[in-house]
């Protein structure tokens, strides 16, 4: 290697075992939440995911308890709140809010309990951090099955539900209309939903799980009007922020004061800021040079 | 009291005709304990454009949620393209009817553009990600010039006006080559030149693809110069007919239960309520815009 790619790349980087695993697992994660993160954006579901990211936290804190790995735990705990916000009241904006509010405030509470015991009880002092924030370079390379397999569901799912979704996002009477089973369709999604927040919940953190769940797809709505190049954009944006961020974190090790590493999820949360931020700059442009007009003629 | 009696044409609409594209044969509906639609009958024939007009509360909404099958009617039958709704082999959700619903809110955020929309009218059912094709493109291509809309087909759909929006909606409902297309009070929130636009669209495709339109309003007015008939809906009673032996005084009176009156003005028609002692209250307004809507 030369030393041009030296300044960008610190020693190391290309061979160390936890870095292959953080860029596999992490590059696969990003691919989900930007996939499944398009859809929850499409559906106006963003609150409903945030909230499912936090609840995740309590099966991952309550993991170290009984001693599995977090995944199970993150997963565990989101796929069933998904279910129990999918039956109490989601057909109403308001209701879907309400009980989506009171059951992630009940999930936080319990990971609060979960997490003071891990500390007490157990000998894992970081569980905290890696809870809430993540531990990217943790991820044993054993998990990388578990992780496929999530994976390939969530995707699964919203691949199969591509066009039902998109039509019932627009209007649940048109789907319905057209024979769509909306209700099944939409306790599905939000099963995907949930185990998108599990995994970026690995790698970033149960509370940021939702900045790589919304945050790509946002950028992208910013970027394109079609549908399929809407999630292709997701998805790259997820990923080029997921490994840029690797990058950066195995860089500053290396960075005054030395020795200690930022976090990951640090990163990667800043790099989806400035992509939006560089989208919504890009967008307006755009707009503004095509002279379009906004929303007009809706009267009354 | 029987709503459906002279001027109405009861010998034709029970005799179901097998080529009428809609069948409502002595439809009643209760909900919550309240009948929301009384013994209505009436039935429409390929290429005609029907007006159901009522004021707001009148069962309108009703009736078209019961002809889309996402209502159960609790007594009477509903025929569409000569199946019987509920019937095997009717097909799932409202198989063969195009509908365009009543005011449908399309976010600017929503990555779609209109010909996306229109092309969901297609297949917006099926399962897995579709594969671009020559055909449907082409398909897409010809309903978007069908309702005017060539020139929007790549511009994002929440960012389309209140007319454009309805064109794209009627292109969406229409692309599955439906009998009988059923669209939800599509003229409020539209300014008139994009009213007097869709209605001599929907006008057209009426005669043109030989499709049965069923059109709910509250206004009659603007519908004149194309409807063939008329369903005038009130208290969740129904008659039918041509226009001007349904909306006359004697029949308009029995419906709503007390006098009205129905005068003509310059080629318009004005329901007024009373008989002059005291405040007159007009149901319905020749000048289509007066309330603002």
């Amino acid at each position: 290697m030369g030393h041009p790619l030296r300044a960008i790349f610190e020693p190391g980087f290309f061979t160390s075992a936890p870095v292959h695993v953080a860029l596999l697992a992490g590059g696969v994660v990003a691919l989900v939440s930007g996939i499944v993160g398009t859809f929850t954006v499409m559906r106006g579901q963003s609150y409903a995911g945030h909230a499912l990211g936090d609840i995740s936290a309590t099966g991952g804190s309550a993991s170290f308890l009984i001693g599995i790995s977090p995944l199970w735990g993150f997963a565990g705990t989101s796929v069933v709140a998904a279910g129990i916000m999918d039956m109490i009241g989601v057909r109403r904006p308001r209701g879907r809010d309400l009980a989506t509010g009171i059951v992630r405030g009940a999930g936080l509470g319990l990971a609060a309990l979960f997490l003071y015991w891990d500390t007490t009880r157990t000998s894992t002092t970081g569980a905290p951090v890696t809870i809430l924030f993540g531990s990217i370079f943790t991820i044993g390379s054993s998990m990388i099955p578990v992780i496929a397999v999530f994976s390939l569901v969530a995707v699964g799912i919203v691949a199969v539900l591509y066009r039902p979704l998109l039509l019932s996002s627009v209007s649940t009477d048109l789907a319905v209309v057209r024979g769509v089973p909306v209700r099944i369709a939409g306790a599905l999604c939000l099963a995907a939903i949930a185990l998108a927040v599990s995994l970026s919940a690995i790698t970033i953190g149960a509370i940021l799980s939702t900045a790589l769940l919304v945050g790509p797809a946002a950028t992208a709505l910013r970027l394109t009007s079609r549908p399929g190049l809407m999630l292709t954009w997701s998805a790259v944006i997820g990923v080029a922020a997921t490994w840029l961020g690797v990058l950066l974190a195995y860089d500053s090790y290396y960075w005054p004061p030395t020795g200690r590493g930022w976090p990951v999820s640090f990163f990667v949360v800043v790099l989806i800021l400035i992509f939006y931020l560089l989208a919504q700059f890009a967008g307006k442009n755009a707009r503004e040079s095509r002279n379009e007009e906004p929303a007009c003629s809706q009267a009354s | 009291m029987t709503m459906t009696r002279q001027p109405v044409t009861p010998s034709q609409d029970s005799a179901v005709a097998q080529d009428d594209a809609l069948v409502v044969d002595g439809v009643s509906v209760r909900l919550g304990g309240r009948e929301v639609l009384h013994d209505v009958r009436f039935s429409i024939k390929p290429g005609e454009f029907v007006g159901l007009i009522g004021s707001n509360g009148a069962g309108k909404t009703t009736l078209l949620r019961v002809i889309l099958g996402l209502l159960p009617a609790t007594a009477g039958k509903i025929t569409v393209g000569g199946k019987q709704r509920g019937e095997r082999g009717a097909g799932k959700g409202a198989a063969g009817v195009g509908y365009v619903p009543q005011k449908i809110q399309l976010d600017p955020d929503m990555p779609l553009r209109a010909r996306d929309l229109v092309g969901l009218g297609l297949d917006g059912q099926r399962l897995g990600i579709p594969f671009p094709s020559r055909a449907r493109r082409k398909l897409v291509d010809e309903m978007l010039r069908a309702v005017d809309a060539e020139h929007i087909g790549n511009a994002r759909v929440g960012n389309l006006s209140g007319g454009e929006q309805q064109r794209i909606l009627i292109a969406h409902a229409l692309i599955s080559r439906p009998g009988l297309l059923l669209l939800d009070e599509p003229l409020a929130n539209l300014d008139i030149a994009s009213e007097q636009e869709v209605v001599a669209l929907l006008g057209r495709i009426a005669k043109e693809q030989r499709i049965a339109v069923l059109i709910s309003a509250h206004e009659m007015n603007p519908l004149l110069p194309v409807m063939d008939r008329i369903v005038y809906m009130a208290n969740g009673r129904a008659a039918s007919g041509p226009t001007d032996q349904v909306v006359t005084g004697e029949v308009l009176s029995e419906l709503y239960g007390h006098h009205v009156d129905v005068i003509h003005v310059h080629g318009r028609v004005l329901v007024v309520a009373g008989r002059g002692e005291g405040l007159d209250i007009p149901i319905e307004h020749s000048g289509a815009h007066a309330d603002g809507v």
